[in-house]
């Protein structure tokens, strides 16, 4: 036996790992987390962390139960804990996150076979499914109070995309995230500032975000006459950031051709206006868009083939 | 159509510039003349040439002691003068076991008389050139060692080639030799351009350059003249490859499974056309070539090496191998093989020789995240994790429909894939088991 490794070739590999890029979208989220708390006071601290902690759990007993290495390791639990916490009230009791985050990696990941396998975006299932079963829970928003950490009183308190409440923001509120919410969608600011960095790391591409809210601006462009302050407001209120960036570009719930993306990203976009706009009642229809959108991604990718470089026409 | 410069897809290996930073600015060094030399009688693509002499024979430098088998094949040569001691089989950088030659070295360097200067190079045809071409054993000097009088013999060819396309980009990390070479040697290669475009026919060449390489793109458009172009490319992996050269210098796709002359291009590399014009002007076969050796080697250099050296006295001479040696590489660390020892002869498609350390050993995979990369990374278009998950299930056919043959092997996929999965190699093993299916 030689003392020399055979291998086949090739023998360089980039530095970029799985865990390298979950770690990338963890630190993309962070602004948004820490706007979260400052807005929401400490209880966003506590949902976020025991649902990463959960997740966390869910995945290593998942893997212990299944006999199967730990993945726990590519921190890609930890984005899905991240993502759930983004989606909840600062206002649910404390088992909320739990119980979402077990949904997600067990029922939405793990039984699927695990990362690159499940067909919806684990955190955005969760989020349904809670929101479907807590309804009143799961839409009961604390009114921010920006640096007060001792926390809020959970009054129930419309959205600026929902109910009586629509309207009643200012697009820089919009913007800074000083509105009822969600812990991680209301700051669009942090969100972006998340968004940047990810692009900067190419951890996502410009396809999906820019197809889902260009499809989404230009719906409504149209159906309100051109109306550019409405159109401003729709696409800086609800989850719609949140979603464009973090949630429809998940790897595995999206199509990963250009085109495909470009497609998925449109049909987000449609769909959210759809139900936005047809369907004025209080609730959150971003999360739906996009699983519904989850769901025909792998046909999209089927029909949205690449084209290899010598396909062309002899004598073309 | 446009000259593009560049193509779809491909990958910078952050190791283009550090790893040719060791050899890029030294001299071409010529390596000791070896005591004895092992000459493989498969050193190019096509079938193996046979051997014509015999034990305790003497034979000059330059002579043929292996003759070319066919058409598409290649005679072999004595790179040194002295005596043959055994007709034998000898294991080549590829692991193939070939019948071999081995000479003792009697350091006369005493030339064969069929090596004689052309006296009127100016009167030489088309034909000519082919087959001193063909007689002198001129085969890519680039690793895939095609025997050249094949391309530049375009007499029955359906459309004649109008462009010879020169390859002076060294895409793979850490190789200089082609570099050297251009920055050297520059007038000699564009010689050899002008016998090429005369042999096939071709009215202009374009040689292609990475522009990490400024010196050689000056040196190489100071010697170049009428119909010569000198064209500096984006620095990207894997450049270097015929069709995406082509694509990038004249902006012709090569079909699928075609040849390069399908778009009336014939691909050569600078250093083949060197040996092009020593063997137009001087009647010089191939009896040596330039081998970078880089990563774990006390001196790291371009070292100008005998055909048949063994490659174990070669590694002595640039100082030995350092510490923390993992992988031995022939060639270079996209494409290149891993021999598993140093006892090796140096063939005509010896590309370079590598020895890297724990850097180059991958990380195990992991699931993949179908996060597109791949995809992105190939610049054949294909989809390489998909390729991979229908040959991992043993779904061959699938993975033949969705382009495997088309897989040039660059390594592209492999080197941006974060889950470290070997795709590359599902695609050679389709590749292989589709092969072996048509010959059943």
């Amino acid at each position: 036996m030689s003392k020399y490794v055979i291998s086949s070739s090739p023998h360089l590999r980039d530095h970029v790992t799985t865990r390298s890029i979950m770690q990338d979208v963890c630190i993309a989220l962070l602004p948004a987390c820490v706007a979260g708390v400052l807005f929401f006071g400490y209880r966003s601290a506590v949902i976020i962390a025991l649902a990463v902690a959960a997740a966390v759990l869910s995945e290593w007993f998942y893997c212990k139960a299944a006999h199967q290495k730990s993945t726990i390791g590519d921190f890609s639990a930890v984005v899905t804990g991240m993502l759930l916490a983004m989606n909840l009230p600062s206002t649910v009791p404390y088992w909320m996150p739990v119980i979402g985050s077990i949904i997600a990696i067990l029922l939405c990941k793990m039984i699927f076979g695990g990362i690159g396998q499940n067909f919806i975006n684990p955190a955005l299932a969760a989020r349904a499914i809670l929101a479907l079963s807590w309804a009143s829970l799961m839409n009961t928003f604390a009114a921010p109070a920006f640096g007060n950490l001792a926390g809020v009183d959970a009054i129930a308190s419309a959205t600026p995309v929902s109910g009586a409440a629509a309207g009643n923001f200012t697009l820089t509120q919009l913007m800074l995230g000083n509105i009822p919410g969600t812990i991680g969608e209301t700051c669009k600011l942090a969100l972006l500032i998340g968004a940047a960095y990810l692009f900067v790391r190419r951890v996502i591409s410009w396809h999906i975000p820019a197809a889902f809210i260009g499809s989404f601006a230009v719906c409504y462009l149209l159906a309100t006459g051109f109306d550019v302050s409405a159109t401003l407001y729709q696409v800086l209120s609800g989850g719609l950031i949140l979603g464009a960036f973090f949630m429809a570009t998940d790897y595995s719930s999206s199509p990963a051709t250009a085109k495909g993306k470009i497609i998925f990203g449109l049909g987000c976009g449609l769909l959210l206006f759809i139900f936005r706009y047809c369907k004025k009642t209080p609730a959150e229809w971003c999360s739906f868009a996009i699983l519904l959108m989850n769901v025909v991604s792998p046909l999209i990718e089927r029909v949205t083939g690449t084209k290899s470089f010598g396909e062309v026409k002899k004598n073309g | 159509m446009a000259i593009t410069q560049t193509f779809g897809g491909g990958v910078h290996p952050r190791e283009i510039g550090n790893g040719k930073k060791a050899t890029q600015s030294a001299q071409i060094i010529t390596a000791a003349a070896p005591a004895r030399v092992t000459i493989a009688m498969v050193q190019h693509g096509g079938a193996p040439a046979a051997c014509c002499v015999k034990v305790g024979q003497t034979v000059n430098m330059g002579q043929v002691i292996g003759e070319a088998q066919g058409f598409v094949s290649a005679p072999v040569h004595a790179s040194v003068s002295g005596k043959v001691v055994a007709v034998t089989t000898c294991t080549v950088a590829s692991g193939k076991t070939v019948p071999a030659v081995v000479i003792e070295n009697d350091f006369e360097d005493r030339w064969d008389e069929s090596v004689r200067p052309c006296e009127n190079v100016d009167a030489l045809t088309d034909a000519d050139i082919v087959g001193i071409a063909a007689r002198c054993g001129i085969v890519g000097l680039g690793g895939a060692a095609f025997p050249t009088a094949v391309k530049l013999n375009t007499s029955k060819a359906e459309k004649k080639p109008d462009t010879v396309i020169v390859n002076g980009s060294e895409c793979e990390p850490y190789l200089t030799s082609d570099h050297r070479l251009m920055v050297e040697n520059a007038a000699k290669i564009v010689d050899g351009i002008r016998f090429a475009m005369k042999g096939c026919g071709a009215k202009r060449a374009i040689v292609g350059i990475e522009d990490n390489k400024p010196d050689a793109v000056e040196a190489m458009k100071a010697a170049a003249g009428d119909g010569v172009e000198v064209v500096a490319l984006p620095a990207k992996y894997p450049q270097g490859f015929e069709k995406m050269l082509i694509y990038a210098l004249t902006g012709r796709r090569v079909p699928n499974g075609a040849l390069p002359l399908a778009v009336q291009c014939v691909v050569l590399n600078v250093a083949t056309c060197a040996a092009l014009s020593d063997a137009v002007r001087e009647g010089r076969p191939i009896i040596d070539r330039i081998v970078t050796f880089a990563g774990r080697v006390a001196n790291p250099c371009n070292l100008r090496v005998r055909i048949g050296a063994p490659l174990m006295d070669l590694i002595d001479e640039v100082g030995g191998l350092t510490d923390g040696v993992r992988k031995l590489i022939v060639g270079g660390p996209m494409m290149g093989n891993t021999v598993p020892t140093l006892n090796l002869p140096i063939t005509k498609n010896f590309g370079g020789f590598l020895a890297l350390g724990e850097k180059a050993i991958s990380a195990e995979e992991t699931a993949c995240i179908r996060c597109g990369r791949c995809l992105r990374a190939c610049p054949m278009g294909l989809m390489p994790a998909k390729i991979d998950a229908l040959v991992r299930k043993g779904n061959y056919d699938g993975a033949i429909a969705a382009g495997a043959m088309n897989c040039m092997e660059c390594g592209s996929c492999t080197y941006a894939c974060p889950a470290k999965r070997e795709l590359t190699q599902s695609c050679r093993v389709a590749k292989a088991i589709a092969r072996s299916k048509k010959t059943k």
